[in-house]
């Protein structure tokens, strides 16, 4: 989908149709109200049309600037409206897609240990089903049996299959994704229609779209200025009649849908579905519109250090044997604790242990041994086997083991091996057998290239990095130094992550962090952006308010550029649109007025034809205006990441400025295409 | 323009900015209630207020009760000058006996004192008795000032406090900024004015007996010799120090500060003008302490700063210029004369003076004058005109410039704050719908009464238009020009029209009490919002509100979105006017 998605041109042909069409539909009163500043625009645009038909019957007749200004009106609302259906459309577009995935299959439901083979529209949650090699998943769930191979390319866009298993953190899977390999059976966990597909085409689609509370407090501030305008212009008549200078329908409605923010107020909920749209398009999910503008205004990002800082794995790449044990033994140990470790880390003491002492792979099966998995409050492995009790972790983590057991201290030749490894920003994991220290295992980290580049360009627009880590205190350390980042927090367990987040969050900050596992649940409901990979828990996607169909953590970066960036473009076309009415101003006021005191042409100063001219050219530019900008608003303002200062300077001169001057340039270009095609 | 008025200009500046940061630091330590070194004698007094009155000075308000403690004083106090007003006849100190002053007119003055307009739709010394301008009327020359000063501490502890319900409370706000402030500095002020001619008595008025009798025509046609001159008397020095320190502008004579018993001499002049903008500048000061960042305080000035210069400037060039439709008449400044349009101003403050004191007295929602505007060019009446529309937010009227600049500065914030990629954020509180919904209110208001009530009036042949002296777009300013001082709670006047109808008494007083009190109570509940909110840590990414690019933002959002509206009417006024003018028309 993604690879779709930026492919697909800004103005592609059938989105473009379908969005004229729709912007004419969208012409009802009653979509229009959610728009005050068009639906203004809307009543100007109906009176002037009654009053040419009336005109048109009745003694006076209309005139042809009359006509044009009615058309240039309608126009601007329709503009406005193709500029919204624009940016739905490319989300319809992707919709579409999705829909595809989502098409009817049989499900082989589980009713009392028999099957019933039922429409999978049918399922609800609580029903067990069984998907087998070859068939479509027919509702989002959790895997209770078996492992399998899945395709969720329909999702993610990505071709590769993905391993699903029961237990864990890859235990969910998404209905509309096709089993490859296995058996699997698998726990339906959502209704009919509340599926994740579901909720996928609703918010790309934007059916559900909700306005965000800063868009609510920006129209409410469009909506006063349409106001102010309106009483300006109201009043103005009385004050045109005592000076001996009244003036038409068509010239008062001309001046008030000019001054009042159209620009800005046609292509706001634009700004907004193109915001959802890029992140679409990066293969993130946001829940919501507010997630997106809470990462605009994030201060601190969790990152997690593995695979997110650091290349996920750590290398073996030293035994240090402790006074009185041979480094042969120390490697043996290790290998024998590891043989089960399915982890990267695990892997290379295999690999290591081979290299430098050619130990055969040794088959788990074959030893008799019971292996004891890492979990994340012992944070130790290891095996039971014959007798031998072997342990490795970290240093912390066997010293207490040691002491619950009884056993000797940790020699002070290893707890120096140990910080020395430390302070070099390795990982040193200590092996234990039978209550003794072995020695160490030295595991480097490597940090990904470019990070430290990104992370300085994060504090430069004042955000926070801080890494998360389960190592020790001087391993987090050396790593937070190598990779830059602001702070660190070091053997981390779950509950320490939320008492960050809540900590950091009692000083008025906002936090962002990504999460995957169940574990990391509570936590990434209370981040205000909790992006959750799609490898994870359902219950990780359920609490977080953003998902990463690729599953990766770094992206967190791009997602709070795109929240900045949806906000940027939101105070850059607002800017633009009131500086504006400057140059509006100085093109009606003169129209409207040197007529009777010829003297008034001294604002004149664009030198515009005449009259109509001067109020066509303006009433045109409004609305020539919204589809200039279409595509900047679809694509957001250009981006760097900066300083607020520095940012501001740019953007105020840009688009403050430029809001000034342009109109003026523009203004002239018609009146003077005007005058040459003889319309006024 | 000489180099001698820009030398008087930029030194009046000069000195207000240096005692704007030792004044701002002292009302500081008033509102904070910390200890000043007038605590020897004033904390005694204070303490028997209160226990006078029942108030307990511990006691926090949320918004709501220190609004409806606001209007419930304000209400009282206009009550109290109403009653005094109707039946002065019957109290002492009227040694003119003069009569009880008729209702619309009692009503549109009490209202116009209580709002700190001061606008005078009478001659103050044919109308009031010395005990009601004393008792009616001066004592609102403290009153409004601090009422105004404590609701602008009240929006600067919205902005300060974090996740506070309470503002303070603003019986004691009110008690010591009378106390601590004004007080105090009148009665400096009002000595200072004393040394330089400024009267102060209970006399009848003298009678003088002219030297050169004048003839004149009377207004049934027929020719009479004036031989004597009356010359009004009365407590004026003490008045005199409060209404510019306050910013009331309610001239004890009807000349107001061109009167040469209020304003005798260039150095009274300068001192009256200092002292308009002695407080509202001290209170921008004031502001950046008390939010701990008085770079930001100095940021806000420095805008203020801008928008003063250039409009005094404006005035001033254009009242250099002279009228283009005198011929043969020499209008250039020499060592003999101060050249330019010297009509309606006083010879001895000459162009630069009267053109400063136009700028100060309507940036400031002062009112008081010492050159007739209405006498003014047509563009150097505009600038007063401007300076008002601009919602009295440069420097601004004790307090009420304050919180209204603060206003634009939420509003600033709101539009331009999102263009650093965050949902916008002043001092750290974020910038929701509720602020944004109660800051464009009170920005409607403003245009509603003033565009409203001009629009009726000029509608109105017999109701608005018969009061005009002049016609044409002239006539369209005087109109203008009154509701906008009116509505900006200014007081000064382009005194063309004759005020003192029911239809302008009672539609200004209309357009005085929704400017001033409509207005507070949405400032009121963004203090009350703002104070509520949390504090996000400033770091890069926040948005500068302490750099010169916020100071010139703010001009520019001032400019576009606070007197844009305001574009076509002044260009059937002034504009025309001036342009006509200079193609040979005047009016």
């Amino acid at each position: 989908m993604s690879t779709h998605a930026s492919r697909r041109s800004l103005f592609d042909r059938q989105i473009v149709r379908r969005a004229s069409l729709e912007s004419v539909a969208k012409l009802n009163p009653r979509t229009m109200m959610r728009n005050p500043v068009m639906f203004v625009v809307e009543i100007g645009c109906v009176l002037t049309s009654a009053l040419l038909i009336v005109n048109a019957f009745g003694h006076r007749g209309s005139s042809r600037f009359d006509l044009q200004i009615t058309l240039w009106l309608w126009f601007t609302v329709l503009f406005a409206n193709f500029a919204e259906a624009m940016a739905e459309g490319r989300g319809k577009a992707q919709a579409d897609a999705l829909r595809k995935a989502k098409s009817e299959t049989t499900a082989s439901l589980i009713v009392n240990g028999s099957i019933q083979e039922v429409p999978s529209s049918q399922l609800h949650a609580g029903d067990i089903v069984r998907v087998v090699a070859g068939q479509m998943i027919p509702g989002d769930g959790e895997v209770i049996e078996g492992v399998a191979s899945v395709d969720e390319s329909a999702i993610t866009g990505e071709s590769a299959p993905v391993i699903r298993e029961a237990g864990g953190d890859r235990s969910a899977v998404t209905g509309g994704t096709r089993v490859l390999s296995d058996i699997i059976t698998v726990r339906i966990t959502s209704n009919p229609g509340e599926t994740f597909l579901d909720r996928m085409i609703a918010l790309v689609e934007g059916a559900e779209r909700q306005k965000t509370p800063n868009e609510i407090a920006l129209n409410i501030l469009l909506a006063g200025l349409t106001i102010i305008f309106l009483l300006a212009v109201v009043t103005l008549q009385p004050f045109a009649v005592y000076s001996g200078a009244p003036q038409t329908v068509f010239v008062l409605i001309s001046l008030l849908v000019c001054l009042i923010p159209t620009t800005i107020g046609g292509l706001l909920s634009a700004i907004g579905i193109a915001g959802m749209d890029r992140l679409v398009q990066h293969n993130v999910l946001a829940t919501s519109g507010r997630a997106v503008e809470a990462a605009g205004d994030v201060n601190t990002l969790l990152l997690d250090k593995t695979g997110t800082i650091t290349i996920g794995n750590r290398q073996a790449s030293e035994f240090i044997a402790a006074p009185g044990v041979s480094i042969r033994d120390l490697a043996d140990a290790a290998q024998l604790s590891s043989l089960a470790d399915e982890t990267p880390e695990g892997r290379s003491i295999v690999v290591l242990a081979k290299e430098q002492f050619e130990f055969r792979g040794r088959e788990l099966a074959n030893l008799n041994a019971e292996f004891v998995p890492f979990s994340a409050t012992t944070r130790m492995s290891g095996i039971e086997l014959d007798g031998r009790s072997i342990r490795k972790g970290a240093v912390d983590a066997i010293a207490q083991y040691l002491q619950r057991h009884g056993a000797l201290p940790l020699p002070p030749e290893l707890h120096q091996a140990t910080e020395k490894i430390a302070k070099g920003g390795g990982t040193p994991l200590v092996v234990a057998e039978n209550g003794r220290a072995l020695g160490v295992i030295h595991l480097k980290d490597v940090v990904k290239g470019g990070m430290r580049e990104r992370f300085d360009h994060l504090r430069a627009m004042g955000i926070r990095t801080v890494m998360i880590t389960g190592d020790n205190p001087l391993t987090a350390a050396a790593i937070a130094r190598e990779a830059g980042v602001d702070d660190f927090l070091a053997e981390a367990k779950p509950k320490d992550k939320m008492n960050f987040i809540r900590r950091e969050q009692a000083d008025g900050k906002l936090v962002a962090m990504t999460g995957d596992g169940t574990n990391d649940a509570p936590a990434l409901a209370q981040a205000d952006v909790g992006v959750a990979m799609n490898s994870g828990t359902q219950a990780a996607k359920e609490a977080g308010n953003m998902v990463d169909l690729d599953s990766n953590p770094t992206k967190l970066i791009e997602i709070v550029a795109i929240g900045k960036q949806l906000l940027m473009t939101r105070g850059a076309l607002t800017t633009f649109s009131i500086a504006n009415d400057v140059a509006k101003y100085f093109a009606i006021i003169p129209a409207m007025f040197a007529g009777v005191f010829p003297v008034l042409n001294a604002l004149n100063v664009m030198h515009l034809h005449n009259a109509e001219s001067a109020v066509l050219s303006a009433v045109i530019f409004n609305a020539l205006i919204i589809i200039g900008l279409i595509p900047l608003a679809l694509k957001g303002v250009q981006y760097k990441p900066m300083s607020a200062s520095s940012l501001l300077r740019r953007n105020l001169f840009v688009y403050g400025l430029g809001g000034l001057v342009a109109p003026f340039a523009g203004i002239k270009l018609i009146d003077l295409a005007i005058t040459a095609l003889r319309l006024a | 323009m000489s180099l001698n008025g820009w030398l008087q200009i930029l030194s009046f500046m000069t000195v207000v900015l240096l005692l704007a940061h030792p004044v701002g630091n002292y009302l500081v330590r008033v509102f904070e209630r910390r200890s000043t070194f007038l605590d020897f004698v004033l904390a005694p007094c204070e303490r028997l207020l209160y226990r006078v009155t029942g108030i307990d000075p511990d006691h926090e308000m949320r918004w709501t009760e220190y609004a409806i403690a606001m209007l419930i004083f304000s209400a009282a106090t206009t009550v109290l000058t109403y009653v005094v007003e109707r039946i002065q006849h019957l109290l002492p100190l009227n040694p003119q006996h003069l009569p009880g002053v008729e209702s619309a007119l009692a009503l549109n003055t009490a209202i116009s004192f209580t709002t700190n307009t001061n606008w005078q739709s009478y001659v103050p010394e044919a109308t009031m008795s010395y005990l009601t301008q004393m008792v009616g009327l001066a004592t609102h020359n403290f009153w409004s000032a601090a009422v105004g000063m404590a609701l602008a501490i009240a929006f600067i502890r919205g902005i300060a406090r974090r996740e506070a319900k309470t503002l303070g409370n603003f019986w004691v706000d009110m008690t010591r900024s009378i106390l601590w402030v004004l007080l105090p500095i009148s009665i400096c002020l009002a000595l200072l004015l004393v040394s330089q001619g400024v009267i102060q008595n209970f006399k009848a008025y003298d009678t003088a007996t002219l030297l050169e009798p004048q003839r004149i025509v009377d207004s049934s046609g027929k020719i009479a010799t004036v031989t004597t001159q009356t010359i009004a008397q009365g407590p004026v020095a003490s008045q005199e120090a409060i209404k510019m320190l306050g910013t009331n502008g309610g001239g004890f004579f009807n000349a107001n500060s061109a009167h040469p018993f209020e304003n005798p001499t260039p150095l009274s002049n300068f001192l009256e003008m200092v002292a308009i903008f002695l407080l509202p500048a001290s209170l921008v000061v004031a502001l950046g302490r008390m939010v701990g960042s008085p770079k930001h305080g100095w940021a806000i000035l420095a805008a203020m700063i801008i928008l003063w210069f250039a409009g005094t400037t404006a005035c001033y060039w254009a009242e250099s210029q002279g009228n283009p439709l005198l011929h043969g008449v020499d209008q250039r400044a020499s060592l003999i004369q101060s050249g330019g349009n010297m009509e309606g101003k006083e010879v001895r403050f000459g162009i630069a003076n009267s053109a400063l004191f136009a700028a100060v007295t309507t940036d400031a929602s002062c009112g008081a004058v010492n050159g007739m505007h209405d006498s003014f060019t047509p563009l150097g009446g505009m600038v007063p005109m401007i300076n008002i529309l601009l919602g009295e937010t440069i420097f601004g009227g004790v307090g009420a410039g304050l919180y209204g600049m603060l206003v634009f500065v939420v509003l600033a914030v709101f539009i331009a704050g999102l263009m650093v990629g965050r949902t916008p954020e002043y001092l750290g509180k974020k910038i929701e719908a509720y602020d944004v919904q109660m800051s464009m209110l009170y920005l409607l208001i403003f245009p509603c009464i003033i565009l409203g009530f001009a629009a009726v009036s000029v509608l109105m042949p017999n109701l608005g238009l018969s009061s005009l002296s002049n016609h044409g777009p002239h006539g369209l300013s005087e109109i203008l020009y009154a509701y906008t001082s009116a509505a900006g709670n200014n007081g000064s006047a382009f005194a063309g029209l004759n005020a003192n109808t029911h239809w302008y008494n009672y539609s200004l007083a209309v357009a005085m009490f929704c400017g001033r009190f409509l207005m507070i109570v949405p400032m009121l509940a963004i203090a009350g919002n703002l104070a509520g909110k949390k504090i996000v840590p400033a770091s890069s990414g926040t948005f500068p509100v302490t750099t010169p690019l916020f100071s010139i933002l703010l001009v520019g959002v001032l400019l576009i979105v606070g007197a844009l509206t305001f574009f076509p009417a002044l260009s059937l006024g002034p504009v025309l006017e001036h342009l006509l003018m200079r193609s040979g028309h005047v009016f």
